[in-house]
């Protein structure tokens, strides 16, 4: 048995969380998943202002800190916190924690590719709107393929204390110490969809064990001391979900199927780039306290092509907020909004969008939300989106005036203007599996 | 009689680009042939009215007494496009709680 824990479900979660794990109890694998899908286009950008910048750059001060205990327990971290330029990741993680080996994985990054794969023929049209990629090939940021485990463990097998990725799939980062550990080969499918499933459930951290919980959450114990979750993985692909003993939280089959369900589209189709998950296959049973068995796993062959992340910039945008105060707080932010609109017209600005939102109202829930009947304040949300930058900024400076010549009783704008911000949209696509070669490179 | 899907249900939601995702989960297993019955794709569209302009699609997880949503064209563009407070969805799972269903007495009793 090994036990794979998680300590970050995304870039900017509980800093705290991956120190706990470790000096917790105990485990062998320690993994944090820093990527969501924009994220590299920001990193991008940083890389192209500063060579040596691209990466999660929380990531080697946190190794730096665990250094000597991540050596004395022999706990190895898998990490995708490489971004856009794990080779400078990793030589910082060297910088900060010069006793420990660290392995990168390389492969995932296509950008410098683009032109190649249009010209061979790779359309890489939009996954949603069916687009073909020329159409904003000229404002791309950003391209990388998901990897899947296999890389990652063959980064784990030249004896890495630390394996640092760019882009992979969110799971495959707790698959890999399964295939390192249990000799998992390509093609045993039902176990590579058991490990994917253990993946799924533990890559959002504390979403696993009761953070984010909807039934009965105010009977969760201690969420200020929350366990982020441990997969104790078993040879034959099952495996229990747990926690620290003495850590706050909650894992019963209630948490663990939350998350189960979470962002998975087609059940029976849970595509990464190392098998096809069933969870409609899925055994869940109560193990015992803050346990929960997971068996019956199945998985299908992989598909022929791997997922591509691809960012554009997609113009700028800026969302402005004002909030008024009972008697009539609806009409009045209603009534501010109306203004706005009628002053931004008479500019002659043009918008692709302009969106308003009454916060305390139906801002969450829309058309869905229960009636309320004048509330004791609102917050008038308005937002829009331009090609240009200067109709934007144009646009926030519409906002605070209205404290004095529209509606009474405004406030909350103590902020001043919003800031304005550049959009970078995601267009997911497709490319052909062989197209994209990874490999493993040690460091030190 | 009519109770909402809270009583029987819980939720959690999530994005995919400006894909909403929600899976309904029942609280006790004998309640899953309540949501199957009850909680269809149209009822769903329906009750989120002008805000999911896409279609809806249903999933069946028999082994988890749960069902999956998917919401196309929901999150007004989604991720950073999205102008709206809840571009992720994160609260789309809470709203559908307030979905009025309708059962029988006996359905709910244990």
């Amino acid at each position: 048995m090994i036990r794979i824990a998680n300590g970050q479900g995304f870039w900017g979660d509980w800093l705290e969380a991956p120190v706990r794990l470790i000096e917790q109890g105990p485990i062998d694998y320690l993994t944090l998943d820093y990527l969501a899908e924009v994220t590299m286009s920001i990193l991008q950008k940083q890389k192209l202002r500063d060579p040596n910048l691209g990466y999660a750059h929380d990531f080697p001060p946190l190794i730096g800190r665990l250094a000597e205990r991540i050596r004395e327990r022999g706990v190895k971290v898998i990490a995708n916190a490489g971004g856009v330029n794990p080779m400078a990741c990793a030589r910082e993680v060297r910088r900060l924690a010069p006793g420990l080996r660290v392995a990168v994985v390389l492969g995932d990054d296509v950008f410098p590719r683009i032109d190649e794969l249009l010209a061979a023929g790779c359309e890489m049209r939009n996954l949603d709107t069916g687009e073909p990629l020329a159409r904003v090939r000229d404002r791309v940021l950003s391209a990388n393929a998901y990897l899947g485990a296999f890389p990652l463990a063959a980064a784990l097998d030249t004896g890495a204390d630390v394996v640092i990725s760019g882009r992979c799939a969110d799971a495959a980062l707790a698959l890999a110490p399964m295939i390192h550990r249990f000799g998992w080969r390509e093609d045993d499918w039902d176990l590579l969809a058991a490990g994917t499933v253990a993946g799924h459930i533990i890559e959002c951290g504390a979403q696993a064990t009761g953070g984010n919980s909807q039934p009965d959450w105010s009977s969760i114990p201690d969420l200020a001391n929350i366990g982020y979750p441990i997969v104790e993985a078993e040879l034959d692909g099952t495996f229990v979900v747990t926690k620290h003993p003495g850590t706050g939280g909650r894992v019963d089959v209630r948490t663990v199927k939350e998350q189960i369900v979470y962002e998975i589209g087609d059940p029976r189709r849970y595509i990464t780039p190392d098998v096809i998950a069933d969870f409609t296959s899925i055994r869940i049973e109560q193990a015992g306290e803050d346990r929960v068995r997971i068996s019956g796993v199945r998985g299908a062959p992989r598909t022929d092509t791997l997922k591509v992340s691809i960012t554009y910039s997609a113009g700028w945008k800026s969302v402005g907020t004002l909030v008024y105060s009972w008697p009539q707080a609806l009409e009045k932010a209603r009534c501010a909004d109306g203004i706005i609109r009628e002053r931004l017209r008479r500019l002659g600005l043009e918008f692709e969008v302009i969106e308003t939102q009454f916060v305390g109202v139906d801002a969450c829930h829309g058309p869905a939300a229960a009636p309320c009947n004048d509330p004791p304040e609102v917050e008038l949300r308005i937002g829009v989106r331009a090609a240009d930058r200067e109709t934007v900024e144009r646009f926030t400076r519409e906002i605070v005036p209205l404290v004095l010549s529209g509606p009474p009783s405004a406030t909350g704008y103590g902020e001043g203007r919003p800031p304005v911000r550049e959009v970078v949209a995601f267009w997911p696509a497709l490319i052909p599996r062989d197209r994209v070669r990874p490999s493993v490179e040690v460091i030190g | 009689m009519r109770i909402p899907l809270l009583r029987i249900a819980y939720c959690r939601s999530g994005d995919k680009g400006d894909t909403a995702n929600i899976g309904v989960i029942a609280l006790e297993e004998r309640y899953y042939p309540i949501l199957v019955r009850e909680v269809t794709a149209e009822r769903v569209k329906a009750f989120f009215g002008s805000r999911v302009k896409g279609r809806v699609e249903r999933y069946e997880l028999p082994n988890l007494g749960a069902l999956n949503f998917v919401l196309y064209e929901a999150l007004g563009g989604g991720g950073t496009v999205s102008l709206r407070l809840d571009a992720q969805a994160k609260t789309l799972g809470a709203a559908l709680l307030r979905m009025e269903i309708h059962v029988d007495e006996h359905e709910l009793a244990g």
